[in-house]
């Protein structure tokens, strides 16, 4: 049976509020007829208004509810349908979620799960298309996942809502329409591990979230130039697989990243400087880094093209980088006929690659 | 009640005393002259009832059956202190007697008394959370998003506004408009207003055991208390100096002492005399001083680790 990214997490959902009679699902619009994308769909019916509900325009307190509750032995999910929106309860999670169990001398676990879903495109603009992975994960006592395809979507949301730490979920909304079988056997060791989506010896290409679709495409084009790419999927951003990376880059000794985020101060900095750190001598090239530019995500569709770095371009670079012997316009070729566009306009998800991962 | 007051008072004027020593390295907010409010509350409340405070957390720590040992071990930042050192004054947690967390950030912690009141619902428990506030936390988007959710969800919270006029050196009169109707705001809100005195033990032990009934049968209520600030809003010292506050405030702040007035009510009762009075009073000091000393002889190991000599 095959389920879109939003079914399974729906499916987690389910599961865990059925096995666990603690666990409790808020957030503007959990309880409404868009029920958050789909993703809570008939939950509220299932298990009571008690368990899944609907808040008010008040997502500071409500943070700081859930962390109430999680003082008390609940397991609370609180989602926002955009990451956006929870910069209003910033003064919860950073000063009090984040640091609760260690200032109270351990005496509290906090098993709470912020569930943040990241925009894009038709017009999101500055203040609903950002990522804040970078900025969380710079705060001690929190935990970060940014799960890249369905199935991970299903076992890191179950496995973040039984952690007994906070963890914050960063969910893609241009994923929600992949879809993965569910009798593919997944094994995921635990919640912290990187997951090698395609082995390769020629260059490593770092990424999380929907990145790792795009750096999929890249390594599915790139081979049929006889270049084999590595893909590692972080899964977890805080903390994050240092070794699965160090392994890697140590067989190709060449690293690119693909963020979702903002490249100054930001996820793709503190990868590269534990890599420069530890293999120094070891690497071929500078790391290549990809994300978005200083600059606040446009909301027009013609300035958001150029906002975010197109496959296109980052073949081009991957390039001239390295210094790679393959023709840029014959690469171009091959990824249009292999993921020709399905949607009509660029600046709506497309994902081509829809599984199984 | 009256031991209880004196032992808040007592241990606060022991920090007072040994703060130049530099052994509390950390900032204090000492509860001197507001006492009443966390002995009247607390008196009704049972272990299991649940406590949130602020930076000024002593008094409201001590009243709620806390460790006066394990509080000054946090004071000092030992690892024997009820947060193992890494609280200090401003964040005194010790669940065990149902003192929650303090939340220094103002405003900041009714959230969290929502979320912890909303468990104790979800739990069909009768018991109630108390959320000590100031009144600068009437200035924070917090304070109203929470009042709406405990009336939305018809929680057992009381929240007990001490109004000691002054955000730091801020009177009232810098911070909200002259017009400004705390009663009706509350009540515009769906939620049980009430006002009174905070100097008086006794009236407020008295006249809330109707309110704590009401708040066990989840209507959220908020308790207005008129209070005032001996000492400084940070640190072990008076600041009269400064002028801020009146001559004449600060000389009503003596009549208004809720351990005075409570003595004088005792002892023309005849309930106490005042040779016993002196008795206990010393007995009280004599049990705070001791466990200073004892505290200080079994954190002795902790004590000279960060010194630069002697």
């Amino acid at each position: 049976m095959s389920l879109t990214y939003t079914q399974y997490i729906n499916r987690a959902f389910d599961e865990c509020l059925h096995d666990d009679p603690s666990v409790l699902l808020f957030g503007l619009g959990v309880g409404d007829i868009g029920a958050v994308f789909g993703s809570t769909a008939n939950l509220q019916t299932k298990y009571g208004a008690d368990r899944v509900f609907e808040i008010p325009l008040s997502e500071n307190a409500a943070t700081g509810m859930a962390l109430g509750l999680a003082m008390q032995g609940f397991r609370p999910v609180m989602m926002h349908q955009r990451a956006d929106f929870s910069f209003t309860s910033t003064e919860q999670i950073i000063n009090q979620i984040a640091k609760t169990s260690y200032m109270s001398g351990d005496i509290y676990k906090i098993p709470l799960v912020i569930r943040m879903i990241v925009g894009r495109g038709w017009g999101q603009g500055p203040t609903h298309a950002q990522s804040p992975h970078a900025i969380f994960s710079h705060i001690p006592g929190l935990q970060v996942v940014a799960p890249a395809t369905p199935l991970e979507g299903y076992y890191l949301m179950k496995e973040s809502i039984n952690c007994d730490n906070p963890v914050i979920f960063i969910e893609h909304r241009w994923l929600h329409q992949t879809v993965e079988q569910s009798n593919n056997k997944l094994i995921l060791p635990n919640i912290c591990k990187a997951r090698i989506m395609k082995p390769g010896s020629d260059l490593t290409m770092i990424s999380l979230s929907y990145g790792v679709i795009e750096c999929l495409k890249i390594a599915e084009v790139l081979a049929e130039l006889n270049l084999k790419v590595e893909v590692i999927n972080l899964r977890s951003i805080q903390p994050w697989d240092i070794n699965t990376v160090i392994q890697s880059v140590t067989k190709t000794k060449k690293v690119m990243l693909l963020d979702i985020g903002h490249i100054e101060f930001g996820l793709t900095g503190e990868i590269s400087s534990v890599i420069y750190t530890e293999l120094f001598n070891f690497i071929s090239h500078p790391i290549l880094r990809f994300g978005l530019p200083m600059e606040p995500t446009p909301s027009s569709a013609a300035l958001a093209i150029d906002h975010y770095p197109s496959i296109e371009k980052m073949l081009q670079k991957i390039k001239n980088h390295f210094g790679f012997n393959f023709e840029v316009e014959k690469a171009i070729e091959i990824f249009v006929n292999k993921f020709p566009y399905k949607t009509k306009h660029r600046d709506q998800p497309d994902i081509g690659i829809i599984g199984p991962f | 009640m009256l031991a209880s007051l004196h032992l808040i008072r007592s241990v606060e004027l022991l920090i007072s005393e040994y703060y130049e020593e530099q052994i509390f390295r950390c900032p204090v907010h000492l509860s001197i002259g507001q006492e009443a409010i966390a002995v009247g509350v607390s008196l009704h409340l049972t272990v299991e009832d649940k406590v949130v405070s602020t930076h000024r957390s002593h008094a409201h720590y001590i009243a709620k059956g806390g460790d006066i040992f394990r509080m000054l071990s946090e004071l000092i930042g030992s690892p024997r202190g009820c947060c193992k050192g890494r609280g200090g004054s401003m964040h005194i947690f010790d669940n065990s007697v149902g003192f929650m967390a303090s939340i220094p950030i103002v405003g900041s912690s009714l959230p969290i008394a929502i979320g912890l009141a909303l468990a104790e619902k979800n739990l069909n428990s009768k018991n109630l959370v108390v959320a000590f506030i100031g009144d600068a936390a009437l200035e924070t988007g917090a304070f109203y998003e929470s009042l709406n959710l405990a009336a939305l969800k018809e929680l057992p919270i009381l929240v007990v506004l001490e109004d000691n006029g002054y955000s730091t050196f801020s009177n009232k009169s810098v911070r909200w408009p002259a017009s400004k109707n705390v009663k009706e705001t509350i009540q515009g809100m769906g939620v049980t207003y009430f006002h009174g005195n905070g100097d008086d033990v006794e009236d407020i032990y008295k006249n809330i055991s109707d309110i704590i009934k009401r708040v066990r049968s989840y209507e959220p209520i908020l308790l207005h208390l008129e209070t005032f600030r001996r000492y400084e809003h940070c640190g072990p010292n008076l600041d009269d100096k400064l002028g801020y506050r009146s001559k004449t405030e600060i000389e009503s702040y003596l009549d208004r002492d809720p351990i005075k007035i409570l003595e004088l009510k005792l002892v023309d009762s005849g309930v106490i005399s005042k040779k016993n009075l002196k008795d206990l009073v010393d007995q009280i000091n004599d049990y705070v001083q001791d466990l200073f000393t004892s505290m200080k002889d079994q954190n002795r190991d902790y004590l000279t680790k960060f010194r630069m000599s002697n």
